[in-house]
């Protein structure tokens, strides 16, 4: 048989064509993003204002034309505050969608639940909480503030302006945990001592005991590390007992899920909080955030969490990553934020640090005043010191510990 | 001084909590010996009643949790018993499953009604001030409730026809039919009373609790141990259980930790039930209400 030219080309181009189907639509297609975040269960008061501002950058993003000129399509899961779940819809999602990013975890836990299964199938991972800090992984990108960005300066100040003695309450598993030992520390440093600390399971709704163990210890302040819906009885109780005109309480968990709008001013006016952004800050970019999400969602949308801004800051991270490498595949995506790309988000200037994965950002102590956050006084880009301690990502890229605090 | 008094409140509020979430249960279970595995949602929906007469209708909330949702929990009673209940009388393990799966049927309705996040109303009443303490005045007034209670079952069941009728009807059934009382209708009645105290429990829990679909579930355990423990007398056997366990429970969440008080708490059962399988009253106080 005789073969001339134009048929061997022809039949080169057709194998061609047909071998590679699965390579032609996928570059075609949307890119999928994954987010695994509670909306139901004691969780939602955080889950469900991230699932909100991630759907806002999405839309933000496909407006402008997607990313690589392809549109993004979000994928969310709901994991109902249970880890099992978190497991379940991980797995289910990285293999069936195979999304470019995977966004998810409120606690701690959920985190150390999706961060293994992330690197077991190759997907990269962003958790954009503000969490107890320590963890050194190349395939996670940790775009929330640790407590040597915020519980340190807290410290500090509570230390100064309420008095050395500090009673701390606090959720009971890994963040509440390790959020303390951080305080003990900060306390130590400047000369404060901490009276007592207890933990409370996260389904917990009594706390009559505790407060009158705080009653009984007389501490000049509170420290809270308390997290999720049921915990929220804490402070309706600490009024109730007449506990809040008496004794003044700071918290770096408290207003992440909008508690400070839940409860009656009456309940929570004076809290002191620190965190990376406030709807509240005065720039020409978190006027313009505001105002494009209310356009979205409403001008009576409650008040825009801090986490809800770290996913979103985080989407914006991910999405300069990988505009700099041009493709959406993973480990050109690290190397890209790797150099240290930054944005001009909501809460100001906020830099991915290539040595710990975590981000250097602003963060305000404010006050809890009729439903807002007064800033009170502001840090300009903090760095994450407290991870930088241990962690180094250049020299071990292997890494994937969590380190914790030793006392 | 000071501290004495707060810790007596503190285990009288724990003895007090304990009341409000079993005394449905019990007289449910000690008049009918119907084991009510749907009474932590009966629980859960008089917290969601009280919360939405007070939010939605605009009531004040004594009105919403000391009338409507025992009333609203109570009539909610009196449907299940007739439609599901009445048919499944001496049948122990069969009212145990079908009222399981009323218990199953009622969290899946309200998560999908209401969603399966936690709703809250603010602690009436300010605090009370005691020496260098000062303590919900709320939780003083869940204790006046509980013995309010207590006082009211007991005229009810002592001086009353119906509880006359109620307590023969648990000895002999058929000598009350005989008599021309009517069994059928004491029992309704009886159900229904059981589900209106678990109304007004959970009710008057729902200002320190916050209420969720799922809240049943950490009621439902603590009652039934309570219910068992005090044995076959509904009040005597209430009072005295849930005295023990809530001494118990709250002096140990005192000394260590609320996990450790809530074990402290479920030893204390175990080893009561092993000494005392009939319950307190199966023994002492064995022939009051």
């Amino acid at each position: 048989m005789k073969i001339n030219r134009r048929q061997t080309l022809g039949l080169l181009g057709s194998t061609a064509v047909l071998a590679c189907p699965n390579i032609l639509s996928a570059q075609e297609g949307p890119i999928n993003v994954s987010a695994l975040y509670d909306l139901s269960g004691g969780l939602d008061v955080y889950g469900a204002p991230i699932v909100d501002t991630l759907k806002f950058a999405v839309a933000e993003q496909n407006r402008n034309g997607g990313l690589l000129g392809r549109e993004i399509e979000l994928k969310v899961f709901d994991p109902q505050s249970n880890m099992q779940l978190y497991a379940q819809f991980g797995r289910q999602t990285v293999l069936a969608d195979k999304p470019a990013v995977v966004f998810g975890g409120i606690t701690s836990s959920s985190r150390e639940v999706l961060r293994p299964i992330m690197r077991q199938f190759n997907t990269l991972y962003f958790y954009a909480n503000q969490y107890e800090g320590g963890v050194c992984d190349r395939n996670m990108f940790a775009t929330g503030v640790t407590p040597g960005q915020t519980v340190e300066k807290l410290v500090d100040y509570s230390t100064k302006t309420f008095g050395k003695k500090v009673y701390i309450v606090a959720a009971d598993y890994n963040y509440g945990q390790i959020t303390a030992n951080w305080v003990r520390k900060f306390t130590a440093d400047q000369g404060g001592e901490v009276l007592a600390v207890e933990f409370f399971p996260l389904d917990v709704t009594d706390f009559k005991t505790a407060i009158s163990k705080i009653q009984q210890a007389k501490p000049d302040y509170v420290w809270s590390a308390l997290v999720g819906g049921a915990h929220i009885s804490f402070y309706r109780q600490w009024q109730a007992a007449g506990m809040h005109r008496q004794i003044p309480l700071s918290s770096t968990t408290f207003a992440g899920g909008n508690e400070h709008v839940i409860l009656t001013p009456e309940e929570c006016n004076g809290f002191m909080v620190c965190q990376n952004y406030l709807q509240e800050i005065d720039t020409p970019q978190n006027a313009a955030f505001v105002s494009a999400f209310h356009k979205m969602y409403g001008a009576d949308y409650p008040y825009i969490t801090e986490l809800g801004v770290g996913a979103y800051q985080g989407f914006k991270l991910w999405a300069k990553g990988v505009e700099q490498a041009g493709t959406t595949d993973r480990m050109p995506v690290i190397e890209a934020l790797e150099t240290g790309v930054s944005v001009d988000g909501p809460s100001g200037r906020v830099q991915i640090d290539p040595q710990t994965h975590h981000t250097i950002m602003d963060v305000h102590i404010a006050r809890v005043q009729d439903g807002g956050l007064v800033p009170v006084e502001t840090f300009s880009q903090a760095r994450p010191v407290d991870t930088a301690m241990s962690c180094d990502l250049i020299a071990n890229p292997a890494d994937t510990t969590q380190y914790v605090i030793e006392l | 001084m000071d501290l004495a008094s707060i810790l007596t409140i503190e285990i009288l509020g724990s003895v007090a909590v304990l009341v409000l979430i079993s005394i449905g249960l019990a007289v449910v279970f000690g008049m009918m010996k119907v084991i009510n595995m749907a009474h932590g949602e009966f629980l859960m929906i008089g917290g969601y009643v009280a919360i939405y007469a007070k939010n939605w209708a605009g009531l004040n909330f004594w009105v919403s949790s000391l009338v409507v949702a025992p009333l609203c929990v109570g009539l909610l009673g009196l449907a299940l018993e007739w439609l599901v209940v009445r048919h499944l009388y001496g049948r122990m393990i069969d009212t145990m499953l079908a009222t399981w799966g009323i218990s199953l049927a009622l969290i899946g309705a309200m998560t999908m009604l209401v969603g399966n996040t936690t709703t809250g109303i603010s602690t009436p009443l300010s605090s009370v001030t005691i020496g260098a303490y000062s303590v919900s005045g709320y939780g003083i007034y869940l204790i006046c409730l509980a013995l309010a209670i207590f006082v009211l079952l007991y005229g009810l069941f002592r001086f009353t026809a119906f509880g006359l009728q109620a307590r023969a009807t648990t000895q002999n059934a058929d000598m009350v039919a005989a008599l021309g009382g009517n069994p059928r209708r004491i029992y309704s009645m009886t159900f229904a009373l059981g589900a209106a105290l678990g109304g007004l429990g959970g009710a008057a829990l729902a200002p320190i609790t916050g209420v969720i679909p799922t809240i049943g579930a950490t009621y439902i355990a603590k009652a039934f141990i309570t219910v068992i423990s005090g044995g076959g007398a509904v009040i005597a056997g209430n009072l005295s259980a849930s005295l023990l366990f809530g001494t118990v429970g709250q002096v140990f969440t005192y000394l260590y930790t609320p996990v450790i008080g809530e074990v402290a708490l479920l030893v204390a059962a175990v080893v009561l039930i092993r000494i005392l399988p009939k319950g307190i009253t199966g023994r002492f106080f064995r022939r009051s209400i």
